[in-house]
């Protein structure tokens, strides 16, 4: 069989951006098809002995259906043993071996990651495992029950945290009937009735070849990459690439849902599906959100809320951009008697800005920031591993990160403006809290 | 059917001499010392890999130099440390920080106080002029404090008075130590913090905010003599001041088990136990230490460990179910042992399961296998390590503010290569022994109750 490789190569003639502020190098990310049809980005990353590689498939719990917290469960049967090796003998041969396994499944998709030292000596014997789990489950019986278990204890745990609720209450409100509108860790009913059949027909569904981005970066050279990137999808299965999620119908009305709680802070969470990933408006939303409650102090809501009135810990916004419009969130928790003025300021300080915008400076400021501070955003093989991923994973752009500087510095006032008022809706917001209610107690 | 195991015992002991060679780049490789005529040491680790550099000020101040009725006033200083200076007024200082593109915040712990920031390398002298500023400048205006000490209260609600396990383990810690400093919330108890003044704040930053009593270090794409100088430019004039360290107030013998109940809205058990033990600053054989550690992984290193294989999938009587054993601690720490019993399982019952693993360390060898593979992980996580310009500064950084040399980390793989079994059955004995246990368990109460709401504070002017 002949590879198909298809090789775009992120840059031009030059290694080298040129910003209004300093000279970047962005690292050279290799794209390329593998044999079995999966997509692979690779950064060489001879500093150090290591390697890290993460698959990421599209096979999170936007794919449950009604049988919520399978995809999660499934992710995490996969250490769980292989049709050779029980759970023991597979954490026994990555840990022999100084290698690190970790799994995980959020909304959009479920991940295996492999850390090891690039030493053939060490790598082969955890590469082996690594494949073993990701291509040979065994799902058995005893295991799905001790793991249901556990997964049931983990859902009691979640109700003695105000966290836990009020996000998975903030998404039922906004997503009703989408596929995100459901907990990864799914229901307790869905747990309870989940069967060996489920979860195997949703691995053989989805942990396929063409569904799978491989992210690389470490120790090896492109022919080591590419040699490791065929193995490591071999023994998937070779169904086809499975539909994309819907679109996000959002038209509710602006409401508040309280949940009682018998905590000394409420909770609070505003918000409202915002946009997908690709989104043009990507970067006026991620400049306008920095300048608005995603850089910490001085930003508009850390500002209203903690520095000028000592009301809460920690006051936050976020847009969390996914396959389907993900939310955009405002948050913060405050002593339960403070909930009516602090809901009162976040409301007063986002209507402001969706309103006016930011101002010259405020927009030159976050600028800086941004420009200024991107080499550290690129600095480790760790965050250069979450960046790749993402961007294979999205389908973004391969010039993402060498364009970042300067799709954030062309960004106007207006843009931002035009940009929240396109994606944020003051008639549209949820607000859910989480605490004790106000009339009584 | 059990697989054969990937690796042989006999192969290991190749691998492990192969892994030596591997990281025979010492952690304190391209790292140079210096201290000033005030006593401040500086510590640079030069990492050429990335465009980026990280700057850290320790100072030695944390809630074990604290004492009854001011507990959190290190943690609440350290929030006041972001509110002006004559130079840079409040506000300044995140302002400057981030036009710089700069990453910064702070941290507070048993032991230490620190404040770092990360920035492109071009721009450690913005970092160094701010802290050389407020290492001395603070301006504490009242009207800022009496704001930012609700804050605080907030984050102890957030933190520990609305999560179960930690307020469960705050009243353990309390209850293992009676009277050393060790059983005093790094967060500080809610009364403390609601009678702490502006002035209370000045005279813990006068006491412990000294060049002497300060430790900077600077990681990254940097030239150690270029810091050197710069550091010099900003540090070597301040004056050194007399620090006054508090009284040891040693722990006094523990003669019995200690048992409480924690009643809290909860909706899972959960228990939380220690036993006393040294430190590798306290312990008289530093070899005890590092068993103890050797000792933790064999119990909770990772998912081949004794607990996950056979508490957690074997019998499948817990839930969740780890250790913590901190080697480096200025004084004594608990070896400490916490979890949640699976479903249809009692605590007692997941308790009598960590007895008889610690029975089991006590009766019988561990086996080489098990030692080898820590000593895998641990070689491993040295490379590892250094993915992380920000880590390998902080455990410099640590390592210094409580009292040890930093240049430890280079024994670490060897120290720890150097525990046997026989040497991790000699400690099981020595410190896991009843007289010095303190045992929390959290007795879960309904969640749809109310409980008496916190009185609004009457700080605001």
């Amino acid at each position: 069989m002949t590879p198909t490789k298809k090789i775009i190569s992120a840059f031009s003639a030059s290694i080298f951006i040129f910003s209004t502020q300093l000279a970047q190098a962005t690292p050279e990310i290799q794209h390329w098809k593998n044999e079995h049809g999966s997509k692979v980005f690779f950064v060489a990353a001879p500093e150090l002995p290591m390697i890290d590689i993460r698959i990421t498939f599209d096979a999170g719990s936007a794919r449950d259906h009604d049988i919520h917290g399978l995809a999660l469960m499934t992710n995490g049967l996969l250490s769980e043993g292989t049709s050779k090796l029980d759970a023991d003998a597979i954490a026994e041969s990555f840990e022999n071996v100084g290698a690190n396994f970790s799994n995980s499944a959020d909304r959009d998709s479920a991940t295996v990651n492999l850390r090891s030292l690039s030493d053939k000596k060490w790598l082969e014997p955890a590469l082996a495992t690594f494949i073993a789990v990701l291509s040979d489950p065994s799902f058995a019986e005893t295991v799905i029950e001790r793991e249901r278990q556990r997964a049931l204890i983990a859902l009691r745990g979640q109700k003695q945290s105000p966290q836990s609720i009020i996000s998975n209450a903030f998404y039922k409100n906004l997503y009703a009937d989408h596929s995100y509108a459901a907990p990864t860790l799914g229901y307790e009913k869905s747990m309870s009735t989940m069967t060996r059949r489920d979860i195997q027909t949703f691995y053989q569904r989805h942990y396929v070849a063409s569904n799978a981005t491989i992210a690389i970066v470490g120790d090896l050279d492109r022919k080591g990459a590419e040699a490791l990137a065929n193995t490591l999808t071999a023994k998937l299965g070779k169904k086809e690439k499975i539909a994309t999620i819907e679109t996000v119908n959002y038209t509710a009305e602006k409401k508040r849902v309280h949940i009682e709680h018998p905590s000394t802070q409420t909770h609070i969470m505003v918000g409202m599906p915002s946009h997908a990933r690709g989104d043009d408006d990507h970067f006026a939303l991620f400049l306008g959100n920095h300048i608005f409650g995603g850089s910490g102090f001085g930003s508009h809501i850390t500002k209203a809320i903690r520095e000028d009135r000592g009301l809460a810990y920690s006051a936050y916004s976020y847009f969390a951009p996914m396959r389907a419009q993900g939310p955009f969130v405002v948050g913060l928790q405050t002593s339960t008697a403070q909930t009516d003025e602090a809901l009162q300021v976040l409301n007063d300080t986002l209507t402001a800005f969706v309103n006016n915008g930011p101002n010259d400076h405020e927009l030159a400021a976050a600028k800086r920031d941004i420009i200024n501070g991107f080499p550290l955003r690129i600095a480790s093989n760790s965050s250069l591993l979450n960046y790749v991923s993402l961007i294979g994973f999205y389908d973004l752009p391969l010039d993402y990160l060498n364009e970042f500087t300067d799709k954030v510095d062309n960004i106007t006032k207006k843009q931002v403006r035009d940009a929240f008022a396109r994606h944020i809706k003051l008639d549209q917001l949820i607000t859910v809290t989480v605490g004790q209610s106000a009339d009584e107690g | 059917m059990r697989s054969k195991r990937t690796l042989l015992s006999l192969g290991l002991a190749s691998l492990l001499a192969a892994m030596a060679t591997q990281a025979q780049t010492k952690p304190s490789d391209n790292t140079h010392e210096y201290t000033f005529e005030n006593g401040l040491k500086l510590i640079v680790k030069e990492d050429h890999r990335a465009p980026v550099l990280v700057s850290q000020v320790w100072y030695k101040v944390g809630s074990t130099y604290e004492h009854d009725g001011i507990s959190g006033i290190s943690h609440a200083l350290e929030h006041m440390m972001f509110k002006g200076t004559e130079k840079f007024p409040d506000g300044e200082f995140d302002r400057i920080v981030s036009d710089n593109g700069g990453r910064h915040n702070a941290f507070t712990s048993q032991d230490y106080t620190g404040y770092y920031q990360e920035f492109e390398k071009s721009r450690l002298e913005i970092s160094f002029e701010l802290e050389s500023d407020r290492m001395r400048g603070l301006l504490l205006p009242e009207e800022e404090f009496k704001k930012e000490i609700r804050v605080v209260m907030e984050e102890r609600q957030l933190r520990t008075e609305d999560n179960p396990q930690a307020l469960t383990y705050e009243q353990f810690n309390a209850t293992a130590f009676l009277n050393s400093s060790l059983r005093i919330p790094v967060i500080g108890w809610m009364n403390d913090l609601e009678n702490m003044n502006i002035d209370d704040l000045r005279d813990w930053y006068e006491q412990w905010y000294a060049p002497n009593n300060a430790t900077l270090v600077v990681a990254g794409d940097v030239n150690a003599d270029e810091v050197y100088a710069l550091a010099k430019k900003y540090f070597s004039s301040i004056k050194p001041s007399a620090i006054k360290q508090p009284k040891p107030r040693q722990e006094i013998e523990q003669n019995g088990t200690r048992k409480i109940i924690v009643k809290a809205p909860a909706e899972l058990p959960y228990f939380i136990s220690g036993y006393k033990t040294p430190s590798l600053l306290t312990a008289e054989n530093e070899s005890d230490a590092y068993a103890l550690a050797v000792l933790s992984a064999v119990l909770d290193g990772g998912n081949s460990s004794r607990f996950a294989k056979k508490l957690i999938r074997g019998s499948a009587i817990a839930a969740n179910v780890s250790t913590g054993y901190s080697l480096h601690s200025r004084g004594d720490t608990l070896f400490h042992f916490d979890g949640t019993p699976a479903q249809g399982t009692t605590i007692d019952q997941l308790i009598g399961a960590i007895n008889i693993e610690i029975d089991l360390l006590k009766t019988e060898l561990v086996s080489q296998k098990e030692l080898d593979r820590i000593k895998a992980q641990v070689v491993a996580s040295q490379v590892y390590q250094r993915d992380s310009i920000s880590s390998q500064a902080s455990t410099i950084g640590a390592l210094e503010s409580i009292g040890l040399d930093w240049r430890v980390i280079d024994k670490f793989v060897d120290k720890i290569t150097a525990v046997s079994a026989e040497d991790i059955q000699r400690v099981a004995k020595k410190y896991f022994v009843e007289d010095t246990l303190t045992i929390a368990e959290l007795d879960p109460q309904p969640l749809d109750t109310r409980k008496p709401k916190r009185p609004s504070t009457n700080l605001r002017h």
